[in-house]
């Protein structure tokens, strides 16, 4: 195939065509193998984008983390970057801004926070909220 | 390496490798791929899975993408769990006519229905599935409506859930039928292994999962989906929902074994009064108007009944 499957009209599609996950043999774990080192295919959908979805973007901010996973376990969308037990940051790519990372952060104040996507991260962070003294719920 | 993953905290869990990537289409906030990823990840072994209809199967599937980073099967309405049966029984097959080596490690066969395709459409085909007793997972994403098609009732609808073919009006206060209670349904089949979770409390669920994958025979999981989308509550409440549908005792989260040995596996310490899940969820707006308010109150009897009648169960053991 030289065309591209996302430059094909739908006459040359392939009718009941399957879509490979990854290119040429997979001959690795999956489960073993964290998805950077591996072959992905342009038919899988970490190749696509649906950050433009998003009107806020979750901003993290690492210096109140505490690397519990709550929004690595929680997030619908497989966006919370976890390496070695530690949150890496966002995957802004797949990120649709649903709020849910923010809601289940436990920290005081909160490590991850919602701005408005237009607002520059740098900014974001010089306008953290300082540690509230009121109790949760 | 096979078999299940080793999780003593989430901290372990978080070094799984995903094998469900982003850029689903599922709607901000969706509990269904929550749910899917915390299945996905607590297991080791190569999967085959399938999906109904629904909207786990066409969000993660828009042609020329795929969400799957392990084998899927796009099939019917009805027929999730009978494709997945049947890959089963040909792997069967194969390997015991050579055609596939003892050095390859057996897959896990699983597949995910939405509440419509469990409940009504694809009844019959899983009850064939169950009766037959293939070594496979059905997963149930019980978000209690017919989300992919704009929100039609189906017969996991509780009474007084305002949807698009039971709507809410001067003259009637939604939904009828109360919920089918499909899990000792499932449990009356002879499953080894039937148990219903929560994607909120996620150790409780691996638990079960882990179970149901180790147990021989077919196994249902009855998974709470709460639904952004028809049960109207804002993205980013989806935990905060989760949480108050499993503390209210509304989705109490228990296991049957072998069809008689019933488990209650959460206990919340502090019950919440059901009025607070149906508030949380605009769909039940009405019920708190002063006509409808004696429904409020039989929801609450109701789901205490329940409680009582699965705590006396789990006491006899029966």
């Amino acid at each position: 195939m030289s065309k591209s499957i996302k430059d094909m009209g739908w006459d040359e599609l392939v009718q009941g065509a399957a879509l490979f996950s990854f290119e040429g043999d997979v001959d690795y774990e999956m489960s073993q193998v964290q998805p950077e080192d591996r072959n992905y295919a342009e038919t899988n959908s970490r190749n696509a984008y649906v950050g433009d979805w998003r009107v806020e973007k979750p901003v993290f901010n690492k210096d109140f983390c505490i690397d519990c996973q709550f929004c690595w376990i929680f997030c619908p969308d497989t966006s919370i970057i976890a390496r070695d037990k530690k949150m890496i940051g966002v995957d802004m790519d797949h990120c649709k801004g649903c709020g849910i990372c923010v809601e289940v952060c436990p920290t005081n104040p909160k490590s991850l926070l919602m701005f408005n996507e237009n607002t520059d991260n740098e900014e974001a962070l010089t306008q953290w909220p300082e540690k509230s003294e009121e109790k949760g719920e | 390496m096979s078999g299940n993953k080793v999780i003593k905290n989430l901290k372990s869990f978080s070094t799984a490798a995903e094998r469900f990537e982003g850029s689903h289409v599922l709607c901000p906030g969706c509990a269904h791929s929550i749910i899917v990823r915390e299945i996905l990840n607590a297991t080791n072994d190569n999967l085959v899975v399938s999906a109904s209809t629904g909207c786990l199967e066409v969000c993660t599937a828009i042609y020329p993408h795929t969400s799957w980073d392990c084998s899927w099967i796009h099939i019917g309405f009805e027929n999730s769990s009978t494709a997945v049966a049947g890959a089963e029984a040909m792997n069967k097959a194969l390997r015991k006519k050579g055609r596939i080596g003892a050095d390859v490690p057996e897959p896990k066969f699983v597949a995910f229905g939405g509440d419509g395709a469990t409940y009504d459409i694809g009844f019959q085909w899983l009850s064939g599935c169950f009766e037959r007793g293939h070594d496979m997972m059905y997963v149930c994403l019980d978000n209690e409506v017919y989300a992919n098609t704009g929100g039609q009732r189906s017969s996991a609808t509780p009474i007084g859930a305002s949807a698009t073919t039971s709507p809410a009006g001067s003259t009637s206060y939604g939904e009828k039928q109360n919920k089918k209670d499909i899990i000792q349904i499932m449990a009356a089949h002879g499953s080894p292994y039937v148990a219903q979770v929560a994607p909120n409390k996620w150790k409780d669920m691996i638990k079960k999962i882990h179970r149901g994958f180790d147990t021989k025979g077919p196994v249902y999981i009855n998974a709470m989906s709460a639904c952004t989308t028809e049960w109207k509550f804002a993205p980013h409440e989806t935990i905060e929902v989760s949480d108050l549908a499993t503390d209210s005792l509304v989705f109490p989260l228990y296991e049957i074994i072998d069809g008689t040995e019933l488990n209650i596996t959460y206990r919340p310490k502090n019950i919440v009064p059901v009025r607070d899940y149906l508030g949380a969820q605009p769909r039940f707006k009405h019920l708190f108007k002063p006509e409808y308010e004696y429904l409020i109150k039989e929801w609450q009897e109701r789901v205490d009944a329940y409680w009582e009648y699965l705590q006396r169960r789990e006491e006899a053991r029966v």
